[in-house]
């Protein structure tokens, strides 16, 4: 219950850089989740939270007291941080309630009883606490792993890749209790995870990382719409880019039309979006709206069905192609030409390369 | 708030695991490991040395006379017990892995009872059966007036009664094999259009390769190693020769030369033993899907019990029966404070040298954990090579430099103290434990190390993230975890101690014999009766740990 800080944290194996300049700020009570693909360093900071990696430049704090910087790192048994591991790491020779239990020492019998009863309360296993933990099905055991962190009242819960172990449906099910039990404990929790649904449906602060640095740390709902980056603008969400021309610091004119808004021209830096400038502007699947009435036509180039809707791969006339979501009872062959239009909220738009 | 120490700067190259440290002063663990693999390599740097100081008339004795009839027995011996233990164990393993048929439950872990049996007991019991002079020979000669029948006391004998003893080792590696990947591979080459037979042969047994490569060279490694059985057999191979030199002919230079020569067959096995386990761990098993069984057809069904059933009573429930009657024939005179002496004494060895071998091994393999990289592997693999080195080259190898450092000690203590001793560490245990822990730290290691493994960085970090230091590390979370490990560890070092010979035998301080003396001293005097109430006595100990680690290999899934 805690306000986690990253100042400008760097670290470095054999000369390469694995996080470059990490900074970012949790607050107390918020969940926050640092996605990106595997390999862009987003479990090393993790570690580097949690006490097992030193840092090599800047510096981690937890409730203003700086627990990790160049030369030296709290113990990570002195940290008061808990976390839930990818395999869940449960000690296999303890039943449910003595993992559960683990972490509290010093206190009476009575009270470790009373404390692991709530907790495993809370995380819905009260029937369980005489089992092993190879007794229990995936998710159990990854209730179990969040109990036992919760259990020492820890400042901050991290999370590695809290649900990769099990199967999808489950997964959505589990995030969705996840974020209720930690939102009911207050507690301040980081995720990681390379699953973007994953992240959306448990964050309230997304840290997109590629590279060792994060590109975007924002709400889930502006990371989708205000992508800052080309890299974020892929990575999360679907969509397609489409060849702009400035018109004016208001206006952008593609093939399907003038889009309106507010240019996002502070992100690139320079004069990338002066007038009649050539940019990309990223169209979202739900950008484009089918609309049988509509004099602009694509061509259905492929289609993929998704229950409620279908993802059409649309060629536009000039032979760029876009992302159109459409409501399944329009059901429309490949090859067939259907009618489009837009309906765009935010404008994002990058200069060309 | 104490600051602790910072993790040192030096960081591993990215990708490279890292196990969370315990900090030592210096590099404890590294010295550690390094002492260790020192200790095992002494022996042969000892034995090799003694080229150094040939004695030629008694080198010119042993080119003349010895070596040709030690090297031709020896290559026959390897040769032949090679092909006996992989026609029966891959055979075995192949049948109770892939096919089900009557008795094939009791089969797959029975057929490994034969280890419990160390080879020289099958060997007394052979000849005790089926000499001249045996129940069975006099029945066929006086009842049936056959004669004629092939001498057991030959190459053959030897080859037939080593085969029966040690072809477990192939059978249990291959038949792991077989139950992971060989149903797979029979169903992938017939849905190929092999016949079973031809998948058999031309896919699951080149799979298998490694696997049963790797069961081989350590069978033909207790084999270059026996000393027991070849003594009974009085077929002379360079375990008995060594023996020989040193207790009839007192010369150590001698017995360490055809130490060294031995060495040199057994670095060709351990070679090969090396490189397959490397393929096995490249090679891979597939997915272990549980396929069903084959369903033999009655009549090859019947041939599968009966063949299964002759091997099992051949290698084990024969010499057992004839070991129960003849010690019960003895047991009114035998079993006296002398025999429970022997016990007493063979349990006091196995239990010390076991717990030696398994403090050492945890050691080890926890200098592993704590400094891992290329170097410690490299030290651990040779920490670990003392299985393949025979008894009989062992004793000798660290007889000598204990006798010397020995001698230094008596100078020393005269020079220094004035004291007058004739002895301060020969005659004592040192050499026995050092011997033993040399040759049987790879088994205890293996269990352990493997159980340690087990338990990953993730949990390490977990028990430290609540709030647990080093101390509390080991003893709340490690030990508990490596409990089952340990046990195995030190259950089957004491029933390979219990079973050695030639340590015991060439090394022990006077007064020191065990059961395995007794059988020694018993049969090298043909009185097999007299040999069957210790022997009994060493099988039941090791039949104990058979019975538990099958028991829980089926009863875990891990």
């Amino acid at each position: 219950m805690a306000e986690l800080v990253l100042d400008s944290v760097s670290q470095s194996y054999g000369g390469r850089a694995i996080i470059d300049r990490l900074s970012f700020t949790l607050p107390q009570g918020a969940i926050g989740c640092l996605l990106g693909p595997s390999g862009c360093g987003k479990t090393t900071a993790l570690r580097c939270i949690s006490g097992f990696e030193p840092i090599r430049e800047g510096t981690i704090r937890i409730d203003g007291e700086t627990v990790s910087r160049p030369g030296w790192m709290l113990a990570a048994e002195k940290r008061r941080v808990g976390m839930v591991f990818q395999d869940y790491a449960l000690f296999p020779h303890l039943t449910v309630a003595g993992n559960v239990g683990f972490g509290l020492r010093g206190q009476s019998p009575a009270d470790v009883h009373a404390r692991v009863e709530a907790l495993l309360d809370l995380v819905g296993l009260s029937g369980h606490a005489d089992q092993h933990p190879h007794q229990l099905s995936g998710g159990q055991q990854q209730r179990v792993a969040l109990a036992r962190a919760l259990a020492p009242r820890p400042r901050l819960i991290l999370m590695d890749e809290p649900f990769s172990n099990l199967d999808v449906e489950l997964r959505e099910r589990l995030s969705l209790e996840v974020r209720d039990i930690l939102k009911r404990e207050a507690m301040t929790a980081l995720i990681v995870t390379h699953d973007q649904n994953e992240a959306f449906a448990l964050a309230d602060w997304i840290g997109v990382m590629h590279e060792g640095r994060i590109q975007q740390w924002a709400s889930p709902y502006d990371l989708y719409h205000e992508p800052a980056n080309r890299f974020v603008a892929d990575f999360v969400g679907q969509g397609a880019l489409l060849v702009g021309e400035v018109l004016d610091e208001r206006q952008i004119r593609i093939e399907l039309g003038v889009l309106n808004g507010r240019l996002p021209a502070a992100h690139d830096g320079d004069d990338a979006y002066a007038c009649g400038r050539q940019v990309d502007v990223l169209l979202r699947p739900d950008d484009i709206v089918h609309d049988d009435d509509s004099p602009l036509q694509a061509e259905v180039e492929n289609k993929a069905f998704r229950g409620a809707e279908f993802l059409y791969t649309l060629r536009l006339p000039s032979g760029q192609r876009a992302l159109s979501l459409v409501p399944s009872h329009h059901n429309h062959a490949i090859g067939e030409k259907i009618g489009i239009k837009l309906a765009v909220d935010h404008v994002v738009a990058f200069r060309r390369p | 708030m104490a600051h602790p120490p910072v993790v040192p700067a030096k960081t591993p190259a990215p990708g490279v695991f890292v196990w969370p440290r315990i900090r030592i002063p210096l590099s404890g663990w590294t010295l550690f490991a390094l002492a260790v693999a020192t200790l095992v390599m002494v022996p042969v740097g000892v034995t090799f040395s003694a080229f150094a100081h040939i004695e030629g008339d008694i080198l010119a004795h042993l080119t003349e006379f010895v070596l040709p009839e030690l090297m031709a027995n020896t290559l026959w011996l390897v040769l032949g017990v090679g092909i006996g233990v992989s026609v029966l164990g891959v055979s075995l393993a192949w049948l109770v892995a892939i096919y089900d048929f009557p008795g094939r439950r009791l089969f797959d872990w029975a057929l490994l009872l034969p280890l419990a049996l160390p080879a020289y007991v099958t060997a007394f019991v052979a000849i005790g059966l089926l000499d001249f002079t045996g129940p069975l020979q006099t029945w066929l000669r006086e009842g049936w007036g056959i004669t004629g029948l092939p001498e057991i006391r030959s190459r053959g004998g030897v080859i037939l009664v080593m085969s029966l003893a040690l072809y477990p080792y192939v059978y249990l590696i291959a038949r792991n094999a077989f139950a992971t990947q060989g149903a797979i591979a029979l169903e992938a080459a017939q849905s190929l259009g092999l016949s079973r037979r031809q998948g058999f042969f031309r896919v699951a047994l080149p799979m298998a390769r490694p696997w049963i490569a790797a069961g081989l060279m350590l069978a033909l490694m207790e084999t270059l190693a026996d000393f027991g059985t070849v003594a009974i057999f009085n077929y002379d191979t360079f375990t008995t020769a060594i023996y020989k030199a040193w207790y009839s002919l007192f010369s150590l230079p001698a017995a360490a030369q055809l130490a060294s020569i031995l060495i040199l067959f057994v670095l060709v096995a351990v070679v090969f033993e090396q490189r397959s386990r490397m393929r096995m761990r490249y090679g891979g098993i597939g997915r272990g899907a549980a396929s069903r069984r084959l369903r033999l057809p009655p009549g090859r069904a019947l041939a599968a019990t009966l063949y299964c059933g002759a091997v099992f009573t051949v290698a084990f429930a024969v010499p057992i029966v004839q070991l129960a009657l003849w010690a019960r024939d003895t047991f009114a005179t035998d079993l006296d404070a002398r025999y429970w002496g022997f016990v007493w004494r063979s349990l006091l060895l196995s239990g010390m040298g076991a717990l030696l071998v398994v403090a050492v091994a945890l050691l080890l393999a926890y200098a592993g954990r704590q400094r891992p990289g290329p170097m410690m592997m490299w030290t651990q693999r040779l920490a670990t090579l003392g299985y393949a080195f025979p008894g009989a080259v062992l004793a000798v190898g660290l007889f000598i430099p204990v006798a010397a450092l020995d001698n230094a000690l008596i100078d020393a203590g005269r020079a220094w103290f004035g004291l007058e001793r004739t002895a301060w560490l020969k005659g004592t245990l040192l050499v026995v434990m050092l011997a033993y822990l040399v040759r049987f730290l790879a088994v205890g290691f293996g269990p352990i190390d493997s159980g340690l493994h087990r338990i990953t960085r993730n949990i390490d970090e977990a028990a430290r993230n609540l709030g647990l230091g080093a101390a509390g590390l080991l003893t709340r979370v490690h030990l508990p975890m490596l409990r089952a490990s340990l046990f195995t560890a030190a259950s089957l070092a004491f029933v390979d101690i219990m079973k050695e010979m030639p340590i015991t035998l060439m090394t022990r301080p006077f007064g020191w014999d065990t059961l395995a003396v007794r059988v020694f001293e018993m049969t090298s005097e043909g009185e097999w009766e007299r040999a069957a109430l210790p022997s009994l006595a060493i099988v039941v100990a090791g039949i104990i740990p058979i019975v538990l680690l099958s028991w829980r290999g089926a009863h875990t899934h891990d």
